[in-house]
């Protein structure tokens, strides 16, 4: 039960704690973080990894206006009005980013989307959006990381490093905790560890496999075959794998014998030349492996709520990510309305980009042509993107200013409890203020 | 001569944390603008630590950066690291092959050591 607690002040000032509180800087979103908040500034952040201790620690209120319009400062409303505009007057608007906002303010930036007959996409699209892909091509056999912890003996992470991307996942969810079915956690378990280079979590690993790069679909699809008992060219899987057979037969005749089997795979699958072949292959390969035990695999997602894009925008429109709604309906396809392609193939007139750095993360003609047209920008700190943009809303940060709601990675929707309040307005009150003048521009009544 | 080199960015806990102390700061900037390389590479390419490379993508993007090395038995050679910003994402192409992703890892880039060229001819010195 999460509890905000007044104590008698040190000095002057106030001095609360905030227990339970959750930290949204990455997605395994930890809601046990106990913050000590003086004078409105964070002081301890109790239990935070190092991510998190950073994410809280270095939190300051932005000093800057609230409201920028072509670099000069402006009030709200004067920002509402010309965002508004901005988004009207495009013939192909776009709407990016929403990984780091609450899932009631991505909510309104879907029903933004559809005001305008526009286009809406998210981070996920340059992170498991090929994930996304091969989830509707082969499903995906699921669990909560509460499963993970109560039952998974075997554990395997593929083109993922959570010592420095999650660093609390191997001890709060995959592979230290003592869970109903493996009371002596971590010995109870078998780490494998997958991937290019041999990085910080190696060191966590009972078996490391340092594949070729760019070899992942060839890997996967040689435990494919084994776990079907289909006879491989020793050579060959060698050559094209970096690993010998003998070392893969024994990795499957592990994976067999395991009770409660999770991989836990990342970018190296997604952003790595084969992207949704990749990932597709791990999710067969987990399918495969229940006719033998059981076996789960989940994306290990970055940022704290991009798990919550995907459900909002899928239960708004019936698809995850790179939905067009020109024709008065959604439709998806990625390739031609996520992002870096509306950007890069110089299609989209206009755009409004919330929580994200299009212009530090894209390519350099997405971000040549994002520099071309008018948009509006949404974040809590200042970043290339802010700069750049013809309306930049300073906007108080989720999880430390405002409340609401954010999906762990596993789907499993977490409250936020705020530490303190901020000036600048939160993005769900500048995105339903920026409804209100789009519904109206367009003429749509109520 | 430039070689073929393999590039793989990826997040580091510095690049993470840089993020929440701001992206204009040095901690930021500094991570995402140092190019590990394997120490045989170092070596055999005769690279200090701070010395300058320039990277060209297969879609002719360039860039120049700074060399540090590896830890030890991280990367192996013919490989390179760099942390997810601003660099990366400038070696990226813009077509994503009908996926909404650039290839992001696994680049090939060719490396041209600069730091033997002189400051005229737009080489940099450690």
């Amino acid at each position: 039960m999460a509890t905000v607690e007044s104590k008698a002040p040190a000095s002057s000032g106030d001095l609360k704690i905030v227990k339970d509180a959750t930290c949204t800087f990455c997605g395994c979103v930890c809601d046990d973080i106990d913050l000590t908040v003086e004078n409105n500034h964070i002081t301890k952040a109790q239990r935070a990894c190092v991510l998190g201790k950073a994410w809280f620690l270095n939190h300051e209120i932005e000093d800057k206006p609230s409201c920028l319009v072509d670099g000069q400062p402006a009030t709200l409303e004067e920002g509402y009005d010309r965002a508004a505009k901005i988004l009207v007057a495009g013939k192909y608007p776009i709407i990016y980013g929403l990984s780091d906002s609450p899932s009631e303010a991505q909510r309104v930036a879907v029903s933004i989307a559809d005001w305008l007959d526009g286009t809406i996409d998210t981070t996920t699209s340059v992170c498991h959006g090929p994930s996304g892909m091969a989830f509707q091509g082969v499903g995906e056999v699921t669990c909560t990381l509460g499963e993970v912890a109560n039952r998974g003996d075997f554990i395997m992470f593929w083109g993922s490093n959570p010592a420095e991307s999650h660093p609390r996942h191997f001890t709060k969810y995959s592979l230290m905790p003592k869970g109903m079915f493996l009371p002596n956690g971590r010995k109870d378990r078998t780490c494998v560890i997958v991937d290019v280079r041999k990085t910080k979590s190696a060191k966590a690993a009972d078996i490391f496999l340092q594949i070729k790069p760019r070899k992942d679909f060839e890997a996967l699809w040689t435990l494919r075959a084994l776990a079907q008992d289909i006879e491989l060219d020793a050579n060959r899987v060698q050559k094209e794998t970096g690993i010998e057979l003998a070392v893969w037969q024994d990795l499957m005749e592990r994976m067999k014998a395991a009770k409660f089997g999770a991989i836990f795979f990342g970018m190296g699958l997604t952003m790595t030349r084969g992207k949704h072949a990749n990932s597709e292959a791990l999710l067969a390969l987990t399918r495969d492996m229940n006719s033998h035990t059981r076996f789960v695999a989940k994306p290990n997602r970055g940022h704290g709520n991009v798990t919550g894009a995907d459900n909002v925008v899928a239960w708004r429109t019936g698809f995850p990510f790179g939905v067009n709604h020109n024709r008065g309906y959604p439709r998806f396809n990625p390739g031609e309305y996520t992002t870096s392609d509306t950007l890069a193939n110089g299609e989209a007139d206009c755009g409004m980009m919330i929580a994200c750095d299009p212009m530090a993360n894209f390519s350099q003609p997405a971000r040549e042509h994002l520099g071309s047209i008018p948009y509006i920008a949404l974040d809590a700190k200042e970043t290339p993107t802010t700069r750049a943009a013809a309306v930049a809303f300073t906007v108080a940060t989720y999880g430390i200013n405002t409340g609401g709601t954010v999906y762990r990675m596993d789907d499993v929707p977490i409250p936020l409890r705020p530490a303190f309040e901020s000036p600048h307005p939160s993005d769900l009150v500048v995105l339903e203020n920026i409804e209100k003048r789009v519904k109206m521009l367009r003429g749509v009544q109520g | 001569m430039p070689e073929t080199f393999i590039l793989i960015p990826g997040r580091t806990s510095n690049q993470g944390c840089g993020i929440s102390e701001g992206k204009f700061q040095e901690k930021y900037q500094q991570e995402i603008n140092s190019l590990q390389v394997a120490s045989g590479d170092m070596e055999r390419l005769g690279l200090e630590v701070g010395d300058f490379v320039r990277l060209t993508s297969e879609h002719g993007q360039q860039v120049e950066v700074a060399v540090i090395k590896a830890r030890e038995g991280e990367l192996p050679e013919g490989l390179l690291f760099i942390a997810y910003g601003d660099i990366s994402s400038r070696l990226m192409g813009g077509d994503t092959h009908g996926s909404g992703m650039p290839t992001s890892k696994g680049m090939d880039v060719e490396l041209e050591v600069l730091k033997n060229l002189s400051p005229d001819l737009g080489g940099h010195h450690a």
